[in-house]
C-alpha cells in the first residue's frame, strides 16, 4: 500500500467521521431543542423569585412587631449580598471600568454588611427578658 | 470552586437568609437568627471569591474593598446611639441602592463577566433587567438620602410641596419609561447613564413631600425598594442568591410599609403623595378657639407622683418626644420605683409611634425594660379600662380620641390607644401645641387629664426624685 492511498483512505475514513458527528448533532438538537425550551432561564429565575416572595410574605408576617427594628437591620445587612456581583466584577477583571464599579459596590456593600449585622446584633442583645424575683 | 459547587454554596446561604428572619419571631431566638444570617453572607462571600477564573490582583482588590467598608461599617455601627437608628438605618438603605447602581454599571461595561453578551452587544432581556435594577437602585438611594437628611434634621421634616408636583413626577415617571425601551433597543452607555440621573432626581422628587412623622413608612418602603433593586440585579446577572434575597427584604420592606399604613390608617398612595399636616392644621386651630371646652388642669412632678404612688395599675405611652428628650432611662427608673411601691407597670406601643417600625420598643429594651412588659395596640387596649394611670409621654396623635368620633378629622379612622379610659390621663408635653396631624386632642381638656408640661425627660427625673422620697 502506497502512503498516498493510505492518506486517501484516512481523509475518506476523516469525512465519514464528520458526516456521523454532524448526524449525531443534528440528533441531539432535535431532542434537546424542547428540553431547553421549556427551562427558559428567565422563566427559570421568574419561578424562583416568585416562590421566595411567598417565602418572604410567611416569614416576615410571623416575625413579632417587637422586632421589627432588628427586622430592618437584617434585610438590611442581607440586602448588601449584592456585593456578590461587586467580587464578580472586580474579580474577573474583563475591563477597567467595571473592575473600578465592582471596587466601589463591594466598598458601598461592605459597610452595610457589617453595619448592618452589628447594629442588629446590639439591638437584640438588648431584649432580655422578665428578671425573676 | 467550580460553578455546580458555588451555586450550591449559595442555595445555602439563601437558606441561612430564611431562617435569619425567621429566627425574629421570638426574642430568645433571634440572637441565633442573626448569627444565620452572617454564616450565609460569609459562605456566599467565600463561594464567590473561589470561583474559577478570579485573578490574585482582582482578589486583591476586592479585600481592600471589603476591609475598607467593613472597617468603617463596623465603626459606625458600635458608636451609633439607639435614638439615632432610623437616620442610620435610612443610610444603609441608601449605600444598598448606590451599589446596585455601580454593579449594573459594572455588568455594563464588563457583560462578558456576567455571561449576558460582549460589550455593546448585550442581550435585550438582560438590558431590561439592567434598566430595572439601575432605576430602583438609583431612586432607592437619593430616596434614602433625602429620609437620612429630614430624620437626621439636616433639612426641615416638614413637607416640601409645589404646585404640580405630582404631574412633574408623572411626567418623568413617563420619560423614564421611554428612556428605558429607547436603552434596551440601542444599547447606549449615554442612555444608560441618563437612566441613572433621571432616577436619582426622581427619588429625590418622590421623598421631599413626604412629612417627618411618615418616616416610618418612608424607610419600610425605601426597606423594599433596596431589596427589589438586588433582586433586579440578580435577575441581570442571572444569580439565584441575589433574586431570593432581594425577594425576602422586598416582601419584608413591603409588609412593614402596609403594617405602618394601617396603623395610620392611610392608604400608602396617600403616604406617597405627602403633603400630610399642612393644610389641616389651620383648621384645628380655629376649632381649638372656637371649641366649648373645660379649662385644661395643670400638674406637678410632685402631684403626679402622688398619684401614681396610690395607683394598682400603670400604662406608660411613649412617643416620638421621649426619643427625642432620650427619656427611656429614667424612664424605666420610675417603672422600677412604683413597681417597689406594689404596681403593675405596662408600656403600650402604637404601631406608628417613633420614627422608624420597632423604634419604640428597641429604646425600652436599651433601658433595661423587659421585654414582656412592653404590648402591642390589640393587646394592651382592652387593659387601659383596669387602668389607674395612663402615662403619656410624647406621644399624641395616636391618643386622640377624634380618630373615633369626628369623620372630618385628618385622622379619622386611625387605631388608637384607649388611654381615655384610664381613672387618670397625664400628658408629658413642652405646650400645648397640637400633634404632626395638626390636629387638638380633645383628651388635654378632660377633667380626668392633668397636663405636666415640660422636658419629657426633666419631667420624669422630677417625678422619680418625689417617688424616692
Amino acid at each position: 500500500m502506497n502512503p498516498t492511498d493510505l492518506a486517501n483512505q484516512a481523509s475518506a475514513q476523516a469525512q465519514r467521521a464528520l458526516e456521523l458527528a454532524q448526524q449525531a448533532r443534528l440528533l441531539a438538537e432535535a431532542h434537546v431543542a424542547p428540553v431547553a425550551a421549556a427551562a427558559d432561564p428567565f422563566l427559570f429565575l421568574l419561578t424562583i423569585f416568585l416562590l421566595a416572595c411567598f417565602v418572604g410574605y410567611y416569614v416576615v408576617w410571623n416575625v413579632t412587631p417587637a422586632l421589627h427594628s432588628p427586622l430592618m437591620g437584617v434585610t438590611n445587612a442581607i440586602s448588601s449580598v449584592i456585593v456578590v456581583g461587586a467580587i464578580l466584577a472586580t474579580g474577573l477583571g474583563e475591563s477597567l471600568a467595571a473592575q473600578v464599579f465592582g471596587f466601589f459596590a463591594a466598598m458601598l456593600a461592605a459597610v452595610n454588611i457589617f453595619g448592618g449585622f452589628i447594629v442588629t446584633r446590639r439591638m437584640l442583645a438588648m431584649f432580655q427578658p422578665k428578671k425573676r424575683g | 470552586m467550580a460553578a455546580t459547587l458555588s451555586t450550591l454554596a449559595y442555595l445555602v446561604a439563601a437558606v441561612l437568609f430564611i431562617l435569619a428572619l425567621r429566627g425574629l419571631s421570638h426574642p430568645e431566638t433571634s440572637r441565633r437568627g442573626n448569627l444565620f444570617g452572617m454564616v450565609g453572607m460569609a459562605i456566599a462571600i467565600l463561594a464567590t471569591l473561589l470561583r474559577p477564573g478570579m485573578a490574585t490582583g482582582g482578589i486583591g482588590l476586592i479585600v481592600l474593598a471589603l476591609a475598607i467598608g467593613g472597617g468603617i461599617g463596623a465603626y459606625i455601627a458600635t458608636r451609633i446611639q439607639m435614638t439615632a437608628l432610623p437616620q442610620l438605618v435610612a443610610a444603609f438603605h441608601s449605600l444598598v441602592g448606590m451599589a446596585a447602581v455601580f454593579v449594573a454599571a459594572a455588568a455594563f461595561y464588563a457583560p462578558e463577566s456576567f455571561g449576558i453578551g460582549h460589550a455593546g452587544d448585550i442581550h435585550g432581556g438582560s438590558l431590561v433587567e439592567m434598566s430595572l435594577g439601575l432605576a430602583i437602585g438609583a431612586i432607592t438611594f437619593s430616596g434614602s438620602v433625602i429620609a437620612f437628611a429630614k430624620l437626621q434634621a439636616l433639612m426641615s421634616g416638614a413637607p416640601i410641596t409645589f404646585k404640580g408636583q405630582h404631574w412633574l413626577n408623572l411626567g418623568l415617571g413617563i420619560l423614564l419609561l421611554v428612556l428605558v425601551v429607547a436603552f434596551v433597543a440601542s444599547g447606549s452607555a449615554a442612555l444608560f447613564w441618563a437612566i441613572a440621573i433621571l432616577s436619582f432626581a426622581l427619588g429625590f422628587l418622590l421623598i421631599i413631600p413626604i412629612g417627618g412623622a411618615d418616616m416610618p413608612v418612608v424607610v419600610s418602603m425605601l426597606n423594599s425598594y433596596s431589596g427589589w433593586a438586588a433582586a433586579g440585579i440578580g435577575f441581570t446577572l442571572g444569580n439565584l442568591l441575589l433574586i431570593v434575597t432581594g425577594a425576602l427584604v422586598g416582601a419584608s420592606g413591603a409588609i412593614l410599609s402596609y403594617i405602618m399604613c394601617k396603623g395610620m390608617n392611610r392608604s400608602i398612595i396617600n403616604v406617597l403623595l405627602g403633603g400630610f399636616g399642612t393644610d389641616t392644621s389651620a383648621a384645628g386651630a380655629v376649632a381649638g378657639a372656637g371649641g366649648d371646652r373645660g379649662p385644661v388642669k395643670a400638674g406637678s412632678p410632685e402631684d403626679a407622683a402622688y398619684i401614681m404612688k396610690n395607683a394598682a395599675k400603670i400604662i406608660v405611652v411613649p412617643g416620638y418626644g421621649m426619643a427625642v428628650a432620650q427619656a427611656q432611662q429614667v424612664l424605666r427608673e420610675m417603672g422600677d420605683l412604683l413597681k417597689k411601691e406594689g404596681a403593675q407597670v405596662e408600656y403600650a406601643i402604637h404601631p406608628v409611634a417613633g420614627r422608624m417600625p420597632g423604634h419604640m420598643n428597641v429604646l425600652l429594651a436599651e433601658a433595661n425594660v423587659p421585654y414582656d412588659d412592653v404590648k402591642e395596640l390589640e393587646e394592651i387596649n382592652p387593659e387601659f379600662a383596669e387602668a389607674d394611670v395612663a402615662y403619656v409621654i410624647g406621644a399624641n396623635d395616636v391618643t386622640n380620641p377624634a380618630a373615633k368620633t369626628d369623620k372630618a378629622s385628618p385622622i379619622y379612622g386611625m387605631p388608637i390607644l384607649d388611654v381615655e379610659r384610664a381613672k387618670t390621663v397625664f400628658f408629658v408635653k413642652r405646650g400645648m401645641s397640637s400633634g404632626y396631624a395638626g390636629v387638638d386632642n380633645e383628651l388635654f381638656f378632660r377633667p380626668n387629664t392633668m397636663m405636666l408640661f415640660g422636658d419629657a425627660k426633666k419631667v420624669t427625673q422630677e417625678i422619680v426624685q418625689a417617688l424616692q422620697k
